[in-house]
């Protein structure tokens, strides 16, 4: 009898630490933003420093629902025309890198110098020659973004079975179907693991371009309420930021999980 | 004649030093339907053979010809069995037997679908026809890509090792099993093994070769009457032959 009662509470025990695992994460976020708004009430931080987490919500609240809609339009916009310009521009570059030796030779150290470039520093010089549109800001941003992707898909197309490239080739098939029907989707992991890096940064290139060249989206909201001294709103365009590269990247993950499936 | 090389060379070059000389004045000739197995150490060019019948590259020097026509590029009366299955993950058992025809044609007729039905009773996966690789074994998965050579119903199959990745008793059974399905559908089958006993088991004429430069230094005719099973193994005279071949390879080793 007790030793059943006692597998019966050991059982039930079991389940809390599951459920607690299970919002763990969920759980630490809490207890990190209430501890926040503690220290800073205690310590009477000033809000310059530290904004507390019910200002940065009273901001929030204030500056209004189609102000933010807005704002996050305008820079989701160019997230998103710059990660898909991106990634139409490199999958087929990675192709050609892969086909061609002569292009491997001559394009890839460019490349590499571009990506060496300090993106932050030419972002200015875009401005002045592209002019404040949307076309620089898109630029900014494919220039942070495609390398990874080049990167990682010249090296999946690489990574296909030597032998199915030889069967392709006995079958004397197109070369356009080998890479369709063949290598891109034996690319496939690395495309999705670098479009996850890719789209975070494509946010920082969004971020930066409205920086250097905007006078709306939350990378110019963040840069002007922090000139003007509206710490909590600042950091309430950080928090929204934040949220929007978390969600770009887990919608890539969801999409990855559906197509890439067959990798397990 | 189904195959014949004459006087054939072939030289990789190397960034620095003499290029490498895989085959050296190779003379072979493979009569239709014929089961010929290439043996030898490694590095002795069995391979190199198969991709220059495959079309996969050209000679440096003489000429290689299928039913009397020089090879000039690939031909899809060829099939090619590899050492992996490398069958492609995402399809079904049955879509990578008829990749060669979909990647090809980008068609496939019906009657090309109930061929390859028919293709995967012969190989004994006929219940796995919608399975995905990954829930096959390695030598379910090897069976598929035979399957998946046959499908084009080419006259020529070329293998590769195919059984080298697979452990010892399934070496055996699908041995016995490539038997049968060459019995059921004749081939001309070119098969390189490093395996001696698998060479006997299988073939009508054995090749051996000596490695760099890869040449031809023998051939034996295996007298052994089909169909063949694992008793033809316990025969004496089986004993002798391996041994037998088994020096020969290895003082063709000893002289190279």
């Amino acid at each position: 009898m007790s030793a059943r009662g006692e597998s019966a509470g050991g059982r039930i025990a079991q389940m809390l630490g599951e459920a607690l695992i299970a919002v763990a994460p969920v759980l630490t976020l809490v207890v990190l933003v209430i501890a926040w708004e503690i220290v800073c009430r205690v310590f009477a931080i000033p809000s310059f420093l530290l904004p507390r987490p019910t200002a940065i919500w009273r901001a929030a609240m204030d500056f209004g629902l189609a102000e933010w809609w807005e704002n996050i339009y305008h820079t989701l916009s160019i997230v998103l025309a710059g990660f898909a310009i991106s990634m139409a521009f490199s999958l087929p570059l990675a192709a050609l890198l892969v086909g061609s030796k002569f292009l491997n030779r001559t394009v890839v150290p460019l490349l590499v110098v571009v990506q060496s470039t300090p993106i932050a520093a030419v972002a200015p010089l875009i401005v002045v020659a592209l002019g404040s549109g949307s076309r620089s800001r898109i630029l900014i941003t494919v220039l942070i973004t495609f390398f990874p992707i080049v990167v990682a898909a010249t090296t999946g197309l690489r990574e296909t079975p030597q032998e199915l490239i030889e069967l392709s080739r006995s079958l004397d098939a197109p070369v356009s179907r080998q890479y369709l029907e063949i290598r891109f989707p034996f690319a496939l992991p690395y495309i999705f693991g670098a479009a996850k890096v890719a789209v975070t940064l494509a946010v920082i290139g969004a971020v930066l371009a409205e920086f250097v060249a905007s006078s709306a989206g939350l990378g110019y909201l963040l840069l002007n309420s922090a000139a003007m001294f509206k710490v909590p709103l600042a950091y309430a365009c950080l928090i929204v930021l934040i949220v929007l590269s978390l969600t770009m990247y887990g919608a890539i993950a969801l999409v990855e999980r559906r197509t890439a499936g067959w990798m397990r | 004649m189904a195959v014949s090389l004459a006087g054939v060379s072939k030289h990789f070059e190397r960034a620095r030093g003499a290029p490498v000389v895989a085959l050296d004045d190779i003379n072979l000739t493979v009569l239709r339907h014929e089961f010929v197995a290439l043996i030898g150490p490694s590095g002795c060019g069995k391979s190199t053979i198969l991709r220059l019948l495959a079309g996969l590259m050209p000679a440096t020097s003489g000429s290689t010809a299928i039913f009397g026509y020089p090879m000039e590029k690939p031909r899809d009366d060829i099939g090619i069995v590899f050492q992996r299955p490398t069958l492609l993950p995402w399809l079904s058992i049955r879509n990578n037997v008829l990749f060669p025809i979909r990647h090809k044609r980008r068609m496939v007729t019906p009657a090309l679908k109930q061929e390859a039905d028919r293709l995967l009773e012969v190989v004994g996966l006929a219940d796995f026809a919608e399975s995905r690789p990954s829930e096959l074994s390695g030598g379910m998965q090897q069976r598929a890509a035979i399957a998946r050579a046959l499908v084009q119903n080419p006259d020529i199959l070329l293998m590769d090792e195919p059984f080298s990745a697979l452990d010892a008793l399934t070496r055996d059974e699908m041995a016995l099993e490539l038997l049968r399905i060459w019995a059921e559908r004749p081939k001309t089958v070119v098969f390189v093994t490093h395996s001696i006993p698998e060479a006997l088991l299988l073939s009508d004429r054995i090749i051996v070769m000596s490695a760099r430069p890869g040449r031809i230094v023998r051939q034996i005719n295996v007298p052994f009457a089909r169909p063949r099973s694992l008793a033809t193994m316990e025969d004496p005279a089986f004993n002798n032959m391996a041994n037998d071949i088994r020096r020969g390879v290895f003082s063709a080793e000893a002289r190279a």
